[in-house]
C-alpha cells in the first residue's frame, strides 16, 4: 500500500517561508476554488492557509537554538479526523493514503478540525467550507507536467530541499531512507494517530580541524598563500589562458 | 474551545426538550389516571417546540446549512451523524406522541410513548459522545460528559414540567417538584465530580511532543503569521481564567441552588410564578454550564499558538 507523505528537514529548513507561499499561490488558483484573504491590508488580517511555518526558540540565552517548523496536514495513517465526519466529506484514499476533503459534500460544521489534535484544518473564509493541505494531489498525478514537476508545490519551492516528497510505505524510497538514516519523527506519538509526514531531528554538526589541513601539508614549498605555478603548457581552465 | 452560541442554545434546548418528555412519559407510566390529555398535548407540544428550537439553532453552526441533509450519511462512525438522525426522528416521536394524546385514548399511543423515550435515551448518548469520543480533549473524554448532559437535560425538563403542572396540573406538582430536586442534585453531583477531575488532569500533550523537540525551555517567536487565523479563533475562548472561574460559580449558582431555593418556595407557596422563574434561572445557568464546559476543553492544537488557559 503506498503512503505519500512529506518528511520536513528541521535541520535545514532556515524558515524563508517559501513553501508558504507557493502553497497558497498553488491551492489558490485551483478548480477547487480559493483561499480568501480577507482585510489582507486593514489592521487584522486573516486567511486560509494550507502550510505555515513556525518559529521557535528552544533553550536558554545564549545557549538557544531557532528552530523553524513547518505544519501542514500529517495524512495520519490512522486520521481522528474521518470517522467523525457526519457527511462524509473528510476522507482517507486508500490508493496513496491522501486525506482529502469532498467540497461539494462538506457542511462546514467544522467538527473534524476539533477532532485534528495539530490544527491543520481550515475553515475556508469564503467558501465556507473545510480546507487543507492535498498534497497537491491536483498536480503530483498531472501527466501534463514534467516528471520532475511531479511534486508538491510547497516541495519544488523549498531552496534548501528541507521537504521531501515520496512513499514512506516503500522502504527504498527517498522518503523512507530519510526517516531511518536521521531518526525521523512524528508529531505528537501519544495519540496513536500515525501521522504520515515526519519531520527530521536537527543534527550537530561539530568542524573537526585537523593539524594538517591547517598548515597545508600538502603544499610543497610550505608557503601559504602561495600557490606552485604550473607550467604554461600544462592544460588550462579554459584551454586558451595559460596560468 | 471557543464556546460557539449556536451549540450551547442547541445542547441546552433539546437537553430541556428532551427532559421534559421523560417527565412527561414517566408521569404517565407511574401515576397512570392523573395525567390529563390536556396537560400531555401542551407537554408534548412544548417539548416538540424546544426540540425544533434547538435543531434551527444548530444549522447557524454550518458553514453551508443547505447541505445539512447530507450529515446523515455516516451514522457508522459518527456521532454527530447520529445526532443528526436521531433529533428529527425523536423530534417527530413527540410530535406524534401528542398527536395520540389528542386523541386519547388512543391505541399505540403506549408503543409511540415508548419509541420516543428510547429516542430520547439515544439522543442524550448521541449528544454526550460528540464530545466525549474526542480523545485529545481530556476534559470531554470521560463517560461523566454523557451522564452530565442527560442529568442535566433531565434536570431542566422535570423543572419545566413542574412550571407546567403549576400551571395546568396542579395535583402533579409535589411529585414533579421532587422529580425535578432529585435531578438537579444528581446534576450537581456529576458535573461537580467532573469539575474536579478536569482540575486534576494532567495535559498528554505538551509543546514538546507538538514539535518533537526534547528541551524543557521552548517559546515560541512566530505562530507563522501577523494576523488571527482560524487556529487562533475556533479553538480558544481568549478570556482571562478569573473570567472562567466567574462563569463556573455563576453556573453553580444559577444551575443548582438558586432554582432549587425558588422551586421549593413556587411549591410551598403554590406561586406557579416562581417555578416558571426557576425553570428561568435554571436553563440561563445551564446556558452558562455550556459556555464553560467548551471554554474549559484545552486542544492541543493550542500548543502551536501559544494559547493556554
Amino acid at each position: 500500500m503506498t503512503q505519500l507523505a512529506l518528511v520536513i528537514d528541521l535541520n535545514v529548513c532556515v524558515g524563508c517561508q517559501a513553501c508558504v507561499t507557493s502553497c497558497k499561490e498553488w491551492n489558490t488558483s485551483g478548480q477547487a476554488g480559493g483561499l480568501a484573504d480577507l482585510n489582507p491590508y486593514g489592521a487584522d488580517p486573516t486567511g486560509t492557509f494550507f502550510n505555515r511555518v513556525q518559529t521557535f526558540e528552544v533553550g536558554e540565552f545564549p545557549n538557544t537554538q531557532t528552530v523553524h517548523f513547518p505544519k501542514s496536514c500529517l495524512h495520519c495513517e490512522d486520521p481522528p479526523c474521518v470517522p467523525v465526519c457526519p457527511t462524509g466529506a473528510s476522507y482517507k484514499r486508500a490508493e496513496d493514503g491522501i486525506v482529502l476533503v469532498d467540497y461539494d459534500k462538506c457542511i462546514g460544521c467544522k467538527y473534524c478540525a476539533w477532532a485534528c489534535p495539530y490544527g491543520v484544518r481550515e475553515v475556508e473564509n469564503e467558501r465556507k467550507v473545510m480546507t487543507k493541505c492535498t498534497l497537491c494531489v491536483d498536480r503530483i498525478y498531472d501527466t501534463g507536467l514534467p516528471p520532475s514537476d511531479r511534486r508538491p508545490a510547497c516541495v519544488m519551492a523549498c531552496p534548501t530541499s528541507a521537504r521531501l516528497f515520496g512513499d514512506i510505505h516503500d522502504p527504498e524510497s527517498e522518503v523512507s531512507r530519510a526517516i531511518r538514516d536521521h531518526a525521523g519523527y512524528a508529531l505528537m506519538p501519544e495519540w496513536g494517530t500515525h501521522p504520515s509526514n515526519h519531520y527530521l531531528p536537527r543534527r550537530r554538526t561539530d568542524a573537526h580541524h585537523h593539524d594538517d589541513q591547517l598548515v597545508r601539508a600538502d603544499n610543497p614549498l610550505h608557503i601559504e598563500g602561495r600557490q606552485p605555478k604550473p607550467s604554461p603548457k600544462d592544460p588550462a581552465l579554459d584551454d586558451v589562458t595559460s596560468w | 474551545m471557543n464556546p460557539a452560541l449556536s451549540v450551547i442554545l442547541l445542547t441546552t434546548l433539546i437537553g430541556a426538550g428532551q427532559g421534559l418528555f421523560v417527565a412527561l412519559y414517566v408521569a404517565t407510566l407511574v401515576a397512570p389516571g392523573r395525567v390529563s390529555p390536556h396537560f400531555a398535548v401542551v407537554a408534548s407540544a412544548v417539548s416538540a417546540t424546544l426540540l425544533v428550537l434547538g435543531l434551527v439553532a444548530s444549522f447557524f453552526h454550518l458553514g453551508r446549512p443547505e447541505r445539512a441533509w447530507r450529515a446523515a450519511a455516516r451514522w457508522r462512525t459518527s456521532w454527530l451523524s447520529r445526532e443528526v438522525i436521531v433529533l428529527p426522528a425523536f423530534t417527530a416521536a413527540v410530535f406524534a406522541y401528542g398527536v395520540a394524546q389528542a386523541r386519547a385514548p388512543a391505541p399505540a399511543m403506549e408503543w409511540i410513548g415508548a419509541a420516543a423515550t428510547l429516542l430520547c435515551v439515544t439522543l442524550f448518548v448521541c449528544t454526550g459522545m460528540i464530545y466525549a469520543c474526542i480523545r485529545f480533549l481530556q476534559e470531554w473524554a470521560t463517560p461523566l460528559t454523557v451522564v452530565n448532559y442527560t442529568l442535566l437535560g433531565c434536570a431542566s425538563g422535570a423543572m419545566l414540567a413542574t412550571a407546567l403542572a403549576a400551571y395546568l396540573e396542579p395535583a402533579l406538582v409535589p411529585g414533579y417538584a421532587a422529580a425535578t430536586a432529585l435531578a438537579t442534585l444528581a446534576g450537581l453531583a456529576t458535573r461537580t465530580l467532573s469539575l474536579v477531575r478536569n482540575a486534576r488532569l494532567r495535559p498528554k500533550s505538551t509543546v514538546q511532543t507538538a514539535i518533537g523537540i526534547k528541551h524543557p525551555s521552548i517559546r515560541q517567536i512566530s505562530p507563522g503569521f501577523t494576523g488571527g487565523s482560524f487556529n487562533t479563533r475556533e479553538f480558544f475562548h481568549h478570556r482571562t481564567r478569573e473570567f472562567l472561574r466567574a462563569i463556573r460559580w455563576l453556573f453553580l449558582v444559577l444551575a443548582f441552588p438558586l432554582p432549587l431555593a425558588l422551586l421549593w418556595a413556587g411549591t410551598a407557596l403554590a406561586l406557579p410564578f416562581a417555578i416558571a422563574a426557576a425553570f428561568a434561572i435554571q436553563y440561563a445557568g445551564l446556558l452558562a454550564e455550556r459556555w464553560f464546559f467548551f471554554a474549559q476543553a484545552n486542544h492541543p492544537q493550542n500548543l502551536y499558538y501559544g494559547l493556554t488557559g
